[in-house]
């Protein structure tokens, strides 16, 4: 099998292939063509195409040809590169190259059908109930008869994908039906998403030429992020340092979520150990979104017994058993060199590893590694540990008043709060250290895709302005 | 692992097909052995004849265990040195390098490196106009025509590129413009993180070799480099012109980033039918020119060394005195043989594929040149 790049459409073979293998074997699952950042620098010059063609479709119609993709997306039989591509073949190649057990690999695909499938009632969500009509032309009459104006601020969203976690993709869903193209570089070892949705959706009848994919190494990334006026970047803490003041880049880093538990509440823990497990351990703990922190002022070292004996005995399974629920690290080395991070972090005064009477965590096979569920209790925020966040099942439980807790989470994508408690929800509304904020008993993993995550997508491509039009033409105007 | 040779040799050897390129035959390849065993001894009588040699080597002869004037009777002998370190290069006095022969002639010094540091340096006095008159040979006149102004679009400072350029110009017989361009700044750019700063810099010199362009010299020859041929095609792009129409007609470019792809891209899409020559070099060994790039030989670039002023040997990675089979991959070890300069068996900081000897340079060529594999992480390449 062989992945073209696509430019704007336009298969691209290159005479630089990556090839991909089985993590387990070694097997050779696909050659992806590898372009360099140039190619990206030249076809962006005519970037304004890609929205050009999107804008003479009807947005309602776009909407529909993007319900229609998500439907061939879990269920058609697809040309993917060179292949005919079916579900179950993409769930077994995407599992191949990125460690995922494929049942892990199934429920993505759920996930990301899902958010087509409900692309109306998100964007009427996200937007307010603008009419996308607005958005197509740039300005219009608003339901309130006020005109409102709403201006591009790039004909393409450039995308600098993870290799690590389908998961995310559900985040650039919606950029075609907000009438913007996509250019995308898809991760190293996981094309599998950006390359079935772009077939799904070109199959529904959204203009080939609206989308790009550039596999290759790391100056297409640079590539797509200087000359894309809008991007989103996955990455590592560095990179959100990296890209932090500038505008143009969405950063999606590490997340920190977790879990809070209120003194009005917290002694009532064992009734939230299923919430905790699954905001920890659900999709292997790869996402930004899964939990790596729960803090509570008290019971904290029996709520780290209580979920070590839920989780500890996790174990690695092959990745068709439909009971795996553990992701391979397919880099070699990397396994061992975390689990080494984490063993020194569990040495530190006041940390205690919880899961140490379930076995061996690290596993090693011939070509890569797994970690087995981590729980390490902490008697205070300040070890090391406390502020970890690693691609599996890994959380720390903090003790911590609750006087002092929202000082000490720090930065925290989805914070759970168990608490009733009037004064401690309006804390937890106004820090801004927490962005998505669930009261009551919401895996962190759950999220409402009706409401704005990491910022309104449509406010980042989107610029708000005034525009007014003399009295006679409004009537032109709606 | 990216490997150019996935789906399309690198190597036309390692590809297991009937090379498209003239190899030369048994016959040119001996006597081109010949001539440079007899090279090798001209050399030796040189360089470790007490008064001719320059200090160091003079002084480093004593320290050996066999006698470079009696016991070096071919290039082969030659492996009777220890591994060359250019660690030597580093600091002074300067003058323990200049041969005592040439010790009243006026003396260049080059730089390379030094981002950090003290550089490694290398004295000339006029071999560098002797590898550029050489490669000036090696260019088709159609592209680069005599008597055409050139644009240096490169590295400038106290390398010895700068003034190569300029002079290849004017043996001939044009006038060359040249942009300033400090190698070592963008590197600590790429360090500190400073992508902004990064592409301000490289805005300013692509912008300053706009104007020169436009601004009625009649350039039709150019050196640059892969990322600034980018920028500049693109830049010319984006006002509606091209490499081509902009004037040039003949670029020369030189950079481990050659790939068969990028070269590919570059021919297809950004230089708009200018003809572009690939060349291998560094301070060190001089230039090496390229056998012509084409699309049948999927874009293959084979470098091959000046011989016998440089040679070039794809060497193994362990045993550093063996070269690789033909196609093999291995570490580039560079040899230079000049009046001016001797470095016997340098282990480069590449790595690439063993080419057959091509009929107009019957020697060994090498392929896919890269970071050598072991150093990589820590070289910056294909910053400017």
């Amino acid at each position: 099998m062989h992945l073209p790049a696509y430019r704007f459409g336009k298969p691209y073979e290159s005479l630089e292939r990556d090839t991909l293998v089985h993590f387990l074997t070694g097997e050779k699952i696909a050659e992806v063509s590898q372009v360099g950042g140039a190619i990206v620098g030249r076809d962006l010059q005519k970037a304004g195409q890609a929205r050009a063609a999107l804008l003479a479709i009807d947005p309602e119609e776009i909407v529909e040809r993007l319900q229609t993709a998500g439907n061939l997306y879990a269920h058609g039989t697809l040309t993917v590169g060179d292949t005919k591509q079916s579900p179950d073949d993409f769930v077994k190649q995407q599992s191949a190259t990125t460690g995922l057990p494929e049942s892990l690999c199934r429920a993505n695909m759920q996930k990301n059908m899902f958010v087509l499938a409900n692309m109306d009632r998100m964007l009427d969500a996200l937007s307010r109930g603008l009419s996308p009509e607005i958005l197509w032309k740039g300005y219009g009459t608003e339901h309130r008869g006020v005109v409102v104006s709403y201006q591009a601020q790039s004909p393409v969203l450039g995308l600098v994908l993870p290799s690590n976690s389908p998961g995310v993709h559900t985040l650039w869903l919606p950029v075609i039906a907000l009438g913007v193209g996509l250019v995308m570089k898809p991760g190293s070892q996981e094309p599998w998403t950006p390359y079935r949705m772009t077939a799904a959706m070109i199959e529904a009848g959204i203009p080939a030429e609206a989308i790009s994919l550039y596999p290759g190494p790391t100056d297409v990334g640079a590539g797509i992020l200087n000359t894309c006026r809008r991007s989103m970047i996955f990455g590592s803490a560095k990179t959100v340092e990296q890209y932090r003041a500038n505008p143009g880049v969405q950063v999606h880093g590490p997340g920190f979520s977790k879990i809070i538990l209120g003194d009005d509440m917290v002694d009532d823990w064992e009734q939230h150990l299923d919430v905790m497990a699954e905001s920890v351990a659900i999709n292997s703990g790869r996402g930004c979104i899964n939990a790596s922190a729960i803090y509570a002022s008290r019971h904290t070292k029996e709520i780290a017994a209580a979920l070590s004996e839920r989780l500890g005995p996790i174990d690695v399974k092959p990745p068709q058993d439909p009971e795996s629920k553990l992701a391979a690290f397919t880099i070699p080395g990397a396994a061992k060199a975390i689990w080494g991070q984490i063993e020194t972090g569990l040495k530190a005064s006041g940390v205690s590893h919880m899961t140490a009477p379930y076995g061996d965590r690290l596993v090693e096979g011939e070509r890569c590694g797994w970690l087995r569920p981590v729980v390490a209790h902490c008697t205070s925020p300040e070890p090391e540990i406390a502020r970890a966040e690693y691609m599996f099942p890994f959380v720390s439980v903090v003790e911590c008043s609750q006087a002092t807790m929202l000082e000490k989470i720090g930065p925290t994508l989805v914070c759970t709060a168990m608490t009733e408690n009037p004064a401690f929800q309006e804390e937890l509304v106004n820090s801004t250290a927490i962005d998505r904020l669930n009261f009551g008993p919401i895996p962190t993993t759950k999220l409402d895709w009706l409401q704005p995550h990491e910022g309104n997508i449509i406010d980042f491509l989107y610029r708000s302005r005034a525009l007014q039009v003399a009295v006679e033409k409004t009537a032109a105007v709606s | 692992m990216v490997t150019p040779s996935a789906s399309q040799p690198a190597s036309t050897a390692a590809a297991g097909k009937p090379p498209v390129f003239q190899v030369a035959d048994a016959a040119a390849v001996a006597q081109a052995r010949q001539q440079l065993d007899a090279h090798t001894v001209e050399m030796m009588a040189w360089h470790f004849h007490p008064s001719t040699g320059c200090p160091f080597w003079l002084d480093y002869a004593t320290s050996l265990s066999f006698d470079p004037l009696k016991e070096v009777t071919c290039y082969d002998d030659l492996k009777k040195f220890p591994p060359f370190e250019d660690e030597w290069l580093r600091g002074g006095p300067v003058r323990r390098w200049v041969p005592k022969g040439m010790a009243d002639k006026p003396m260049f010094v080059f730089e390379t490196g030094g981002t950090t540091g003290v550089p490694k340096s290398r004295v000339n006095h006029r071999d560098f106009r002797t590898d550029y008159e050489m490669f000036s040979d090696t260019l088709p006149e159609e592209y680069f025509p005599r008597g055409a102004n050139w644009l240096m679009l490169g590295p400038s400072g106290p390398r010895r590129l700068r003034l190569s350029i300029e002079h290849l110009a004017q043996h001939r017989g044009g006038i060359c413009f040249c942009v300033d361009l400090d190698p070592r700044w963008v590197i600590k750019l790429i360090q500190k993180g400073w992508m902004e700063h990064l592409e301000a810099y490289k805005q300013h010199c692509i912008d300053q070799a706009i104007t020169i362009l436009e601004a009625g010299h009649d350039i039709r020859c150019m050196f640059t480099t892969p990322k600034l041929l980018e920028s500049l095609a693109l830049a010319l792009e984006k006002k509606g012109t091209t490499i081509r129409k902009a004037g040039i007609t003949g670029i020369f470019s030189g950079g481990t980033e050659f790939t068969p792809q990028w070269t590919r891209f570059a021919v297809e899409e950004l230089l708009d039918g200018a003809y572009m020559t690939p060349t291998y070099g560094n301070t060190l060994m001089g230039l090496a020119a390229s056998r012509p790039v084409v699309p049948a030989d999927g874009y293959t670039i084979a470098y091959y060394a000046p011989q016998p002023r440089a040679v070039i040997e794809v060497v193994d990675f362990d045993n550093t005195n063996e070269v690789v089979p033909y196609g093999g991959t291995g570490r580039v070890r560079l040899t230079t043989l000049t009046h001016e300069t001797f470095i016997p068996g340098f282990l480069e900081r590449d790595e690439g594929e063993r080419e057959l000897p091509y009929a107009k340079y019957p020697w060994d060529g090498i392929s896919g040149v890269r970071p050598f594999r072991a150093l990589a992480a820590s070289t910056t390449v294909g910053v400017y």
